[in-house]
This record gives structure tokens, C-alpha cells and sequence, in this order.
């Protein structure tokens, strides 16, 4: 199908972009379109403008600053697979976004587009959770930053305001961390069913920190802070993280689904969690 | 209605749309380029693939003024006259049936050999999972792009 007919407009700076969208209670940004496009198609959203954000350079592209790994919200997944800073500072980002899609989708989609779209199946919010990542949004009050942990507010919700622009994503060096996306699908080009991202540091053979989020457990991005305590002080054996993802799924509230009941997520998450956590402690 | 400044392969054109239109919609209606057809409605199925800037992307997932600047390749532009090589595996491996997924087919494997000259057999699987055939089983597919990406090695 074809969208219902809306006004276009294709501002070259953050504040121009703000502007229109406060001209229209129902304007939408668009960024790659690989979510909102189908949306549209399906005449399940009719905005009724679309703020192309494509010209607005200082959202495009990686760079460091400080102790940050800091990310235009206009990179693409593509860009972002082909960046040697995310290899290095926030490998896990990486990971999961090879795991994003097809080539395709990949060339179009953005970063900054999966966290604002908010899906609950999406891989990247999971990922910006357990990054402990901060989200830097633009509105006609200025600047301010969320954290990641209080970013995804629902299904298909942030905490970004109707006028509000996502413009960049502050990430933590996680460089020299273990880390691993473990993704269930069922066939390749496919969402996560469950996925699991996982973030280990450890000192001396000693595990001094875990950090592990669920892709696709509840409305929004579930830390599994279970987990995350069970294994951190422990020698990260394969006893102690078999122990550690058996609380994958406490507190975490599954969809049940075309693609599975929430008692096969819950074990699900537990099988993943155990998987992610074996790669992210390190042989 | 929006001006937008297309090259189609090779062919710039300037023309007025609706912002609504769909890229796919566009090279259809407007430029005349029916080799690139609609699968789908929901951005899966791949056979709408282009090269935009000489990237894969799915034509039916982009607007027409988002191609604004911008240089398309669809399939009929590969090449001038003689088949390119993919397209011509594509033929000596009898890598289609009904033939309706072929176009962004041969346009994703493009993609592919540009960024990975010599695929392994899951490569190519892989490298092609935004693109869905209901008729061939994808065997003769694989084995098209391979034996394009020899000869293209060869003759670069
Ligand atoms: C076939 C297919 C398979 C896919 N598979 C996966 C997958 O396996 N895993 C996965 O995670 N994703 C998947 N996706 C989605 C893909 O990752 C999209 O790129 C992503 O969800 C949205 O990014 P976008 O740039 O295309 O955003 P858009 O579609 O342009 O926008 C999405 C939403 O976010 C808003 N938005 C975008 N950018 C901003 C911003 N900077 N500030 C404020 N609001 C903003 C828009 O208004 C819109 O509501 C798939 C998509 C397709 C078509
Ligand atoms: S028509 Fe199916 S992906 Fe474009
Ligand atoms: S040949 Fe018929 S869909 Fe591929």
C-alpha cells in the first residue's frame, strides 16, 4: 500500500528540525525509514509531516570524547559495523547490529532510529541498556540527557517528547570488557525472539562486573540485575555462570506470541543468558 | 509536491512528486524502469533491491524524495548491452524460476561482491537474507553468485 499523503520537509540543522516539528502536533522524524516506512505502508501511523533528517550533518557519524564513545543518532547500522571506534570502545554494539536486518535494511536504518523506534523485539535498546548508554535529546527547551535505563518508557515508547529529537548517543568504554549479543530467530533476516546482550569485566581471573539486558522480555529493555549479581565476585567458572542465568527471567514479564508463549521466553532467556555469559567471561 | 533531482541509471531527471511516493513507485511510474518489481508491502521480501550511491537498499522502504541527489542503479542499468556478469550466471545456472525475486536478487549479489569479492557458500546465504525466492530453493542462486564472483575476480 501507499501512505496517506503528508508534507515533507528536509531542515539542514538540529534547531530547524526542532522547529518543524513544533509546527505539527503530528509531525514525525524520519531517519532511515526502515520502521516507519512499513508503518506508513500499513497505514498503521499517518503523520502528517515527516521530518527527513538526513541533511542535518551533526547527527551523522563516531567519534570520541572523554572516556565516551559518542554516536551520531543519524549513523547507520552499515556505518557502524565498518567504524573501527565502535570496534575498539563498544564492540558489542557491533555485534548486536550485524545481527540488525539484512545488508538493506542495514544501509538505511540508523542507530539513533532503532532507540527512538523503542520495539521491544529491536536489538539495539538491550544494547544501549546494559552500555549503560546516555541519550542526548534536542528539544525547544535546549538540550538534556537520559539515561538509557529511563530512555524506553513502553511499547513503542521513550521518554522523548512529541518535539524532541534524539541527536546523539553517549556510550561508555566497555573496551577490553568480555562481551557477547546472543540472538534467537527463527529465520535469518528475522527479529529477536529473545535476545540477550552480555558485558563482563574481570580482574585477576575474578569477575568485578556484569551487566546483561533482554531484548524482547517485557514492553521495554529488561536489565536482569539477577543475574548481574550473581555472577559479579565469582571466578566467572562455568558453575557460577550456569548459577547466574538461571535468574534470567526473574521480573522480567514475556509476551506470549505468534512466535512463542512466555514460559518458552522465560527459558529461553536462561538458555541465552548462559550462552552470552560462556563468550563474554572468556575461555 | 516536492522537486526531486534523480539519476536513474546513468539519466538525471528532474520532476515533481508527492512526498508520499514510494522510491519503487517513482522508477516505475515515473522513469519508466518496470524491471524492478513490488513483492511485498511489508519491506521483507527484497525483490524491489536498487543500489542508491551504489548501496542495496530495498526501494519500496524509501521515499522518492529521499533519493533526492542521488544515483540509482536499478537492474537495467548494470549494464550497456551484454548481460553483466551476475546477470549472465544468473542465466548459465538457471538460477530462476518464476523469476520474480531476480531483479533485487541479482542487485543484492552486486552488493555483496563489492564488499566481499570471494563469498564462502554461507556468505552468500547470508549476504542474501534480504532477499526471499518461493521458487528455486536458493541452490542454483548460491551457485550463480559464486561463479559470478570468480569471473569478476578474474577480470578485475
Ligand atoms: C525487513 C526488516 C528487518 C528488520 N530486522 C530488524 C532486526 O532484526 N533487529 C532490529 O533491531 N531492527 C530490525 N529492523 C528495523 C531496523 O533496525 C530499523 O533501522 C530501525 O528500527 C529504525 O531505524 P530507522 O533509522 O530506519 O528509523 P525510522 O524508521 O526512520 O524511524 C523509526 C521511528 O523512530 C523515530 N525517530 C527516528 N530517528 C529519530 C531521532 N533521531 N529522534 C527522534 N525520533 C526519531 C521516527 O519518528 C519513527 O517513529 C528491521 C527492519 C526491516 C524493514
Ligand atoms: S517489495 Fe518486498 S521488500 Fe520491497
Ligand atoms: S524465481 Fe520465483 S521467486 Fe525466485
Amino acid at each position: 500500500m501507499i501512505p496517506v499523503g503528508f508534507e515533507y520537509s528536509r531542515p539542514s540543522t538540529v534547531e530547524e528540525a526542532v522547529a518543524a516539528l513544533a509546527a505539527d502536533p503530528d509531525a514525525k522524524v524520519l531517519a532511515g525509514g526502515q520502521s516507519l516506512l512499513p508503518v506508513l505502508r500499513l497505514r498503521l501511523a499517518a503523520p502528517t509531516t515527516l521530518v527527513d533528517l538526513r541533511d542535518v550533518e551533526s547527527l551523522h557519524g563516531v567519534r570520541v570524547a572523554g572516556d565516551d564513545l559518542v554516536i551520531g543518532a543519524m549513523t547507520t547500522h552499515d556505518e557502524i559495523l565498518h567504524d573501527a571506534r565502535v570496534a575498539e570502545h563498544a564492540p558489542l554494539i557491533a555485534a548486536a547490529t550485524a545481527t540488525v536486518g539484512d545488508r538493506q535494511v542495514r544501509h538505511l536504518g540508523t542507530f539513533g532510529g532503532s532507540l527512538s523506534h523503542a520495539d521491544p523485539a529491536g536489538d539495539l535498546p538491550a544494547v544501549a541498556c546494559a552500555l549503560d548508554a546516555t541519550m542526548v535529546a534536542v528539544g525547544p527547551n535546549g538540550r538534556r540527557e537520559i539515561p538509557a535505563a529511563d530512555f524506553f518508557v513502553d511499547y513503542l515508547t521513550t521518554a522523548l517528547a512529541p518535539d524532541e529529537i534524539l541527536v546523539e548517543v553517549r556510550v561508555p568504554d566497555t573496551a577490553g570488557w568480555g562481551h557477547r549479543y546472543e540472538k534467537f530467530n527463527r529465520m535469518a533476516q528475522a527479529w529477536s525472539i529473545v535476545g540477550v546482550a552480555a558485558l563482563v569485566r574481570r580482574v585477576d581471573g575474578g569477575v568485578t562486573d556484569t551487566r546483561v539486558a533482554l531484548t524482547n522480555m517485557g514492553r521495554r529493555p529488561v536489565r536482569a540485575t539477577a543475574v548481574e549479581r550473581a555472577l559479579t565476585g565469582t571466578a566467572g567458572d562455568a558453575g557460577a555462570v550456569t548459577a547466574a542465568a538461571g535468574h534470567a527471567d526473574e521480573g522480567a514479564e514475556p509476551p506470549s506470541d505468534v512466535n512463542g508463549a512466555a514460559d518458552y521466553r522465560a527459558h529461553l532467556s536462561r538458555v541465552l543468558t548462559r550462552r552470552a555469559l560462556t563468550v563474554a567471561v572468556g575461555a | 509536491m516536492t522537486r526531486i533531482s534523480v539519476t536513474v541509471d546513468g539519466v538525471e531527471s528532474t520532476d515533481e512528486v508527492e512526498p508520499r511516493t514510494l522510491l519503487v513507485q517513482y522508477l516505475r511510474e515515473a522513469r519508466g524502469r518496470t524491471g524492478t518489481p513490488v513483492g511485498c508491502d511489508t519491506s521483507n521480501c527484497g525483490a524491489c533491491t536498487v543500489l542508491v550511491d551504489g548501496r542495496a537498499v530495498k526501494s519500496c522502504a524509501l521515499l522518492a524524495v529521499q533519493a533526492d541527489g542521488r544515483e540509482v542503479t536499478t537492474v537495467q542499468g548494470l549494464s550497456n548491452g551484454a548481460l553483466h556478469p551476475v546477470q549472465r550466471a544468473f542465466h548459465e545456472r538457471h538460477a530462476l524460476q518464476c523469476g520474480y525475486c531476480t531483479p533485487g536478487m541479482i542487485m543484492a549479489a552486486v552488493d555483496l561482491l563489492r564488499e566481499t569479492p570471494d563469498p564462502t557458500e554461507q556468505e552468500v546465504r547470508e549476504g542474501l537474507e534480504g532477499n526471499l525466492c518461493r521458487c528455486t530453493g536458493y541452490q542454483n542462486i548460491v551457485a550463480a553468485v559464486r561463479d559470478a564472483a570468480a569471473e569478476l575476480r578474474g577480470a578485475s
